[in-house]
């Protein structure tokens, strides 16, 4: 009987992947183990391994395709003596199984199509833009640093000769040389307290943790001597370094791999804590913080990793912290985002157009310092206010504005503010509760139905 | 720790005994003084003395050069002495007044003085160990051939970061000497009560690491240790294990009962082994110096500190606009 070999997840948060190379041809003989083609992840290149034998009796997606989503069939083997052509029709263009690997549906709905900024560039009329991951874009922003300067230089587990265990750092142990680009044992308090060291002894040391649950390990290197040491040296020297990574929930990883730290960072005095959501924003404000003489924690998102949007075509593309950006304007409500919460905000924004209700929506961008005049600004004009991140709902980002707006602009409030956050739990793992752990953006709607009495 | 001989005076000069004599004498005095301000209610908080321990900071700088940096953890006023820092800013830290290394906002445990490559002053024990490897890191980055002394006591050697900085050290051939300083309790856990490792230096073959235990009473054994340690790192074969053996004769802060050991215990380190009154027998018994010579160093030193004392009682509490500053530094 005919079996179709379909496109493989090979990443948490692989939703498609280019076919780079089939290593077999049509017609040869395929044992279980075999490796019968080389695909591209959102990560890396990876050898696909056959789990049935049979012959490979038809290829359904040339090699070079890209944009192949999972779940599709890529070929189908056949058994001896038996017509590809007659299995093919048999199995539908529609792929998805029951059993299939389901990666696909939480990571898509947790991440929809980016739209494009309306409000506020960051960068002159008129300017050439091209389409960048925000992968690239932090990658670039790096490598134009580490021209620009030479104490620039980064540490941290698989950054050089792996090429970043999620591909950030492609690219920079070629340019930039083994000095500069530091692959380190896994030892997180270890780099963390030695990056302090090297930028007190001049240096601006870029350490990359893996993603940012494992930081947990080195909090105390980034809170007490990173953070602290300016103050309690009387100004004498302070500590200009960036901690990056990726932060919060990935997809199906799990309790301690999916936390955002966010409003934990953006507590400390002495922390400067970036949290971008477009590839420009990742660009600018990733530039911007490794100039800047002061510890940043740079949290970003695996999610956001692969998504594409437009970036400036400049010589020197920098994003000032401290500034949040409208993405879109409007009159009856404001919601109020960062990193990828903006996902949901602008998702909701969207349907809510539809209603006859028009959302602004901000990117904080920058938590600490934090673009809270912007937020004023805009509630003192819709007069209601929902905010969305998806951490954890105690102590979070929203409840800080919510405070700051309750002082400021009380008077102008026709509603309670509403904070949208990540549920009160552990992530589960399990796909369909992962996702009503998370921010949905039904919640981000109903919160708005709620504050505008509609 | 049974009584030993002197140490002999090899090749050492009359001048450096002298100074080491001055030197650890200095950080003495000063530290009764600070006890006593404490004791007025002057100096707040934590305050951690180092008398006992004189011998091992002057010993290893002696075997410093100019450009070389050094980082500790709390019990930090000897070191800052010991490479330089301004007795009268020392102290005026302490009493948390403006004319303090840091403007009275560090306080006992964290003070730095960037001018002397001093480093801190670290509040968490540990914590300044990878901090002293990254110091390391950026010399050797820049290609200098200037070493970090990293110092921690047998407390800080049973936390974590100690052990992945070893690791990072010795991978990366840094040039940072790390130096133990034994006292035989942290805090009042006694080594013997926090560890079944024999020795604390020995740790360092686990990557590598070579090094040795030193007789931390004796000034002269420090600098010669001092001076290999430094010799092993300038020449790029990486880092460097001191285990310095040495005493604390006082609490482990100003309001430590020390009842984890005994009275006789503390005299009798005080009496037989006290590195300020060997290198004293050493300079009179070598004719080297005479009663009225020492005295001559003490009634200056005696001087110097007073001076330090009343600087810091006379300094000005930080303005209230120092509250907020220093924060972040202008992008």
């Amino acid at each position: 009987m005919a079996t179709e070999i379909l496109m493989p997840a090979l990443s948490p948060t692989m939703e498609e992947g280019t076919l780079a190379k089939w290593l077999k041809r049509e017609g040869e003989t395929v044992s279980a183990g075999d490796i019968i083609a080389e695909i591209e992840t959102d990560k890396a290149t990876m050898e696909f391994e056959a789990v049935d034998e049979g012959i490979l009796g038809r290829i359904l997606i040339p090699e070079g395709t890209e944009g192949v989503k999972v779940n599709t069939p890529i070929a189908v083997l056949v058994e001896d003596g038996e017509s590809a052509d007659a299995a093919a029709p048999a199995s539908a263009p529609e792929p998805a199984k029951t059993e299939a690997p389901a990666p696909k549906a939480p990571a898509e709905a947790k991440a929809p199509a980016p739209a494009a900024a309306k409000m506020e560039p960051d960068w002159p009329e008129g300017t050439e833009t091209r389409k960048q991951t925000v992968r690239e874009a932090l990658r670039d922003a790096m490598a134009e640093e580490m021209r620009r300067d030479a104490g620039v230089f980064i540490m941290g587990e698989e950054v050089a000769e792996y090429q970043g265990a999620y591909k950030v750092t492609q690219g920079l142990l070629d340019e930039f040389g083994a000095k500069r680009v530091i692959d380190t044992p896994i030892t997180e308090h270890g780099i963390a307290g030695l990056g302090v060291g090297a930028a007190f002894g001049g240096l601006k040391p870029i350490v990359e943790f893996m993603t940012f649950n494992f930081a947990m390990q080195a909090i105390d290197q980034i809170v007490n001597s990173a953070a602290k040491t300016l103050y309690m040296s009387g100004g004498q020297m302070g500590c200009p370094m960036v901690f990056r990574g990726p932060n919060g929930a990935a997809a199906r990883v799990g309790a301690q791999h999916s936390q955002c730290y966010a409003a934990w960072y953006a507590h400390i005095p002495g922390m400067k804590v970036v949290m971008p959501y477009s590839a420009s924003d990742a660009k600018g404000l990733l530039k911007t913080a490794i100039r800047d003489p002061n510890p940043v924690v740079f949290l970003e998102n695996e999610i956001l990793y692969g998504k594409s949007f437009d970036v400036p075509v400049m010589e020197d593309f920098t994003v000032p912290f401290g500034k949040a950006r409208i993405w879109r304007e409007g009159m009856d409500v404001t919601l109020v985002s960062f990193g990828i919460g903006m996902t949901y905000a602008i998702e909701a924004a969207e349907k809510l157009a539809t209603e006859g209700i028009s959302a602004e929506v901000i990117d904080l961008r920058t938590l600490r310092p934090m673009d809270t005049d912007t937020v004023l600004a805009s509630v003192r004009k819709t007069n209601r206010c929902v905010t969305i991140e998806e951490g954890f709902p105690v102590g979070a980002i929203g409840n800080h504005l919510s405070a700051v707006i309750m002082e400021q602009a009380f008077d102008y409030l026709d509603a309670p503010v509403i904070n949208c956050t990540g549920k009160d739990v552990p992530m589960p793992y399990a796909a369909n509760l992962e996702k009503l752990a998370l921010v949905t953006t039904e919640e981000v709607l109903a919160a708005v139905h709620k504050v505008t009495y509609r | 720790m049974a009584a030993r001989k002197p140490a002999r005076a090899a090749n050492v000069s009359r001048d450096e005994l002298m100074q080491y004599y001055a030197d650890m004498l200095m950080i003495r005095r000063f530290e009764e003084k600070a006890g006593q301000l404490y004791g007025m209610g002057l100096i707040g908080g934590f305050c951690h003395l180092y008398i006992g321990q004189e011998a091992v900071v002057v010993g290893l700088e002696a075997a410093a050069e100019e450009g070389d940096s050094r980082i500790t953890t709390y019990r930090d006023h000897g070191h800052m002495l010991a490479c330089g820092m301004d007795p009268k800013g020392v102290m005026a830290e302490l009493t948390g007044r403006e004319g303090g290394y840091s403007r009275g906002k560090g306080g006992s445990m964290h003070m730095f003085s960037k001018e002397k490559r001093f480093y801190g002053g670290h509040g968490i024990v540990g914590a300044n160990v990878p901090i002293g490897a990254g110091l390391a890191f950026a010399d050797k980055y820049n290609g200098t051939d200037r070493v970090t002394f990293t110092y921690f006591g047998d407390g800080a050697a049973n936390q974590g970061q100690v052990y992945e900085t070893y690791n990072m050290a010795m991978l990366w051939e840094l040039p940072v000497i790390f130096v133990i300083e034994n006292n035989r309790y942290a805090m009042g856990t006694s080594v013997q009560r926090a560890t079944k490792s024999p020795s604390l230096w020995e740790r360092g073959a686990a990557y590598g690491i070579p090094g040795e235990e030193v007789d931390g009473m004796d000034v002269l054994a420090v600098k010669a240790a001092g001076d290999k340690a430094v010799k092993h790192c300038r020449a790029g074969k990486g880092p460097y294990i001191l285990e310095v053996m040495t005493y604390r004769y006082r609490g482990h802060s100003m309001s430590d009962p020390a009842k984890y050991r005994t009275r006789d215990e503390v005299q009798k380190m005080r009496e037989e082994r006290d590195a300020i009154e060997q290198v004293r027998q050493l300079l009179l018994t070598g004719k080297h110096a005479t009663e009225d010579d020492l005295k001559a160093i003490d009634r200056d030193i005696k001087a110097r500190v007073n001076e330090a004392a009343d600087f810091a009682r006379e300094s000005p509490e930080p303005d209230v606009s120092e509250l907020m500053t220093d924060i972040y530094a202008e992008a």
